[in-house]
């Protein structure tokens, strides 16, 4: 059993008391909500009498369903059904007294972006979000967790979640970063080498020199990934970095304030002898840039290297799900990821859609072009995600590049507004899971990766090695330009 | 009120749905999600597997054990999306109880909130129960969550069930904003314990 780590700390503070059952009562020091899951829950609320208990410690946005599109997020919206859910979160926080970051807020956007980027997200806190990315929020030193719509009900009625202790795995990352990898790099690496369910009933704690040297923001997207290997939270000590972070953001206090809370996120990091369930170690040296290859975000090959042969895996489950996978990506065995053919490019969500992810993609864009016939998508996290790339002019490199520069939503994520793949359409995403179906259409096809590597699959219109990508067309176009002359 | 049963035991005929990684997309597509009530979640319940390209029913287990009350399922049933409208989909059509070789975490949660037990067993078992209900789709399984036990036919297998779940589900405790609630005082005591939380 663990003892001393974050996670014990973190959760001797929050726990209420034992229930009859055997779990604990856990108090939710942060609970986000959006449109989504949350209505339902209103409604039990509703009929059982009873008032959302802790209105200060819940806070809201919309995601899921609005339109990306600048011209189609006036009210009411043309769909329906999305309509019908705003409308109703709208009622719902209005009579809870629930702070809403609604669409003309200035600060609307993916939950997991904007909870951490106000300074919401704090370390030494649990969250609690009917949304499974909620892990994203360990990145502070947080305890994240999903929850279904039965315990968001719970959370409003009584502050709480019902919980038992998970294991604690330390996952230490060592090694360093090579060039065009990045640390949607490191998670997919984590979730190959573990596997989609290695974390069931553990819950991780990411160290080692590839995490302490990492951002906030790389931090973020893995730990958003933690459930994509079945761990329900994942977590990074709090830092120098966090703390920089976290100085003069919206939510977090000021001057003597600050110090003093400070001093309480210091007091959560696990202690240097503390107890781990078990301790595994992911080197990152010498790892070319990733990218799945199947239908499940374990499914990870680099992307010069061929696919795995379904045969050559130990367990005949994993050799179904790649026989499987094969059949809906359409693989021949010996096939590599590079020049598999891309019809859509999306750069967004809870992952990948922070202003960093945004740099990254443009610093491969700046002077080349989007293929012809690839449709390609930059959704920004949130509306000051969006703010922040335009203050930095980095909204023109995309355009200028030929992507579609969209509002803040979940987007094609998950298709549950307009966007979304059409057939067999192939995306290169930024995003969590490449689940058949996922993107919208049943057919579709998702190859998950960093953004530089969609940028670059972009420009191609295949998936491609960003490292190996030719010469900006705009240093080359002096020598075409002489062509032409000739001609 | 619901959150009186107490679920010893569940029972009725079986289906198999075969394959590891079954994910919450899957079980319940996003494009359903756009309703505000779970009350149609059923009609969705896996609604692309179930379906040709042409929109026709296929053979998916689901169209073949109807009325089926349990569910046999293999490794990280339920992983993905925490919507709970995965398991309200299954429950509204019929399904009582799961039985898997493992279960993701918070899909197991949420069965457990709408009281729907979710056993375990290894994948020798499973993988044999699922085998027994092709060859008897009218034959009754039964999960008896108070002896941890599944009897079907003339076997008696183990499973494992997490033990909070097993005290709240016998114990007819499984409604947790009714526990939760009754210890409101504690939580705000806990609550001003924390320095972040504003008195």
């Amino acid at each position: 059993m663990s003892e001393g780590t974050l996670y014990d700390t973190v959760w001797e503070r929050h726990k209420v008391t034992e229930l009859p059952n055997g779990q604990d009562q856990l108090f939710v020091g942060l609970h986000l909500v959006h449109e989504v899951t949350s209505p339902q829950a209103f409604s039990m609320l509703r009929e059982r009498g009873m008032d959302v208990a802790f209105p200060d410690r819940t806070f809201a946005t919309t995601d899921h369903i609005v339109p990306t599109e600048d011209d189609k997020r006036d009210r009411p919206l043309a769909d329906d059904q999305a309509e019908t859910m705003l409308s109703a979160l709208e009622r719902n926080v209005e009579e809870s007294g629930i702070t809403f970051f609604g669409l003309d807020s200035g600060k609307q956007g993916i939950t997991h972006v904007v909870a951490p980027e106000l300074g919401l997200s704090q370390p030494g806190m649990t969250v609690a979000c009917g949304d499974s990315h909620t892990s994203t929020h360990g990145a502070f030193g947080s305890i994240g967790v999903g929850i279904g719509t039965s315990q968001i009900r719970d959370v409003f009625a009584t502050g709480c979640i019902a919980a038992e202790k998970q294991k604690v795995r330390r996952i230490e990352v060592t090694g360093s970063l090579g060039e065009g990898v990045y640390p949607k790099d490191v998670v997919l690496r984590i979730i190959q080498q573990l596997g989609v369910d290695g974390g069931v009933g553990h819950v991780y704690e990411y160290g080692g020199p590839v995490m302490r040297e990492m951002d906030m923001e790389g931090r973020l997207a893995v730990c958003n990934m933690s459930i994509e290997g079945g761990a329900r939270a994942g977590y990074v000590n709090p830092d120098e970095t966090t703390y920089e972070y976290l100085r003069g953001r919206e939510y977090v206090p000021e001057g003597e304030a600050f110090e003093q809370r400070k001093a309480y996120w210091e007091s959560v990091a696990s202690d240097d002898d503390a107890t781990y369930d078990d301790v595994v170690t992911v080197d990152m040296d010498g790892v070319d840039p990733l990218v799945t290859w199947g239908v499940n975000p374990g499914q990870v090959v680099e992307v010069t290297e061929p696919i795995p042969a379904p045969d050559s895996f130990e367990a005949e489950s994993d050799r179904t799900a790649a026989r499987k996978a094969y059949d809906h990506m359409g693989h021949e065995p010996g096939d590599t990821m590079e020049g598999y053919d891309v019809d859509v490019a999306f750069l967004g969500t809870c992952t990948n859609g922070r202003v960093s992810d945004f740099e990254q993609a443009a610093a491969v864009l700046e002077g080349r072009s989007v293929a012809s016939d690839v449709r390609a998508l930059a959704v920004p996290g949130s509306q000051t995600v969006k703010q922040r790339c335009e203050e930095r002019g980095i909204d023109e490199t995309f355009i200028e590049a030929g992507f579609q520069w969209r509002e803040a939503g979940c987007s094609m994520c998950l298709a549950m507004n307009d966007d979304s793949l059409v057939g067999d359409e192939t995306c290169a995403s930024s995003s969590n899971r490449n689940f058949v179906g996922r993107q919208g259409s049943e057919d579709g096809r998702t190859v998950l990766m960093s953004p530089a590597m969609v940028a670059a699959a972009a420009v191609t219109g295949e998936v491609t090695d960003v490292r190996r990508l030719d010469p900006p067309a705009r240093a080359e176009s002096g020598g075409e330009g002489e062509g032409e002359v000739a001609d | 009120m619901a959150e009186d049963q107490h679920i010893t035991e569940v029972g009725g005929t079986g289906v198999p749905i075969p394959g590891d990684d079954i994910d919450t997309d899957q079980i319940l597509p996003a494009r359903f999600l756009k309703e505000v009530t779970f009350r149609n979640m059923a009609d969705y319940l896996f609604f692309d597997a179930r379906r040709d390209d042409d929109g026709a029913f296929n053979d998916h287990p689901l169209n073949r054990y109807e009325g089926a009350s349990v569910a046999v399922v293999n490794k990280n049933f339920g992983c993905g999306s925490s919507r709970e409208h995965a398991p309200q989909a299954m429950m509204r059509w019929g399904i009582d109880g799961v039985v898997g070789e493992s279960f993701a975490e918070i899909f197991r949660d949420n069965c457990k909130s709408l009281g729907i037990p979710a056993v375990t067993a290894d994948e020798e078992t499973v993988t044999a129960l699922q085998e027994w209900v092709r060859e008897h789709p009218d034959g009754e399984v039964g999960i008896d969550v108070e002896d941890s036990v599944v009897r079907y036919g003339d076997h008696v297998v183990d499973v494992d069930i997490d033990s909070a779940m097993r005290e709240a589900l016998v114990d007819g405790i499984w409604d947790t904003t009714a526990l939760m609630y009754s210890n409101l005082s504690k939580v705000e005591a806990t609550a001003s314990d924390l320095p972040y939380v504003e008195q």
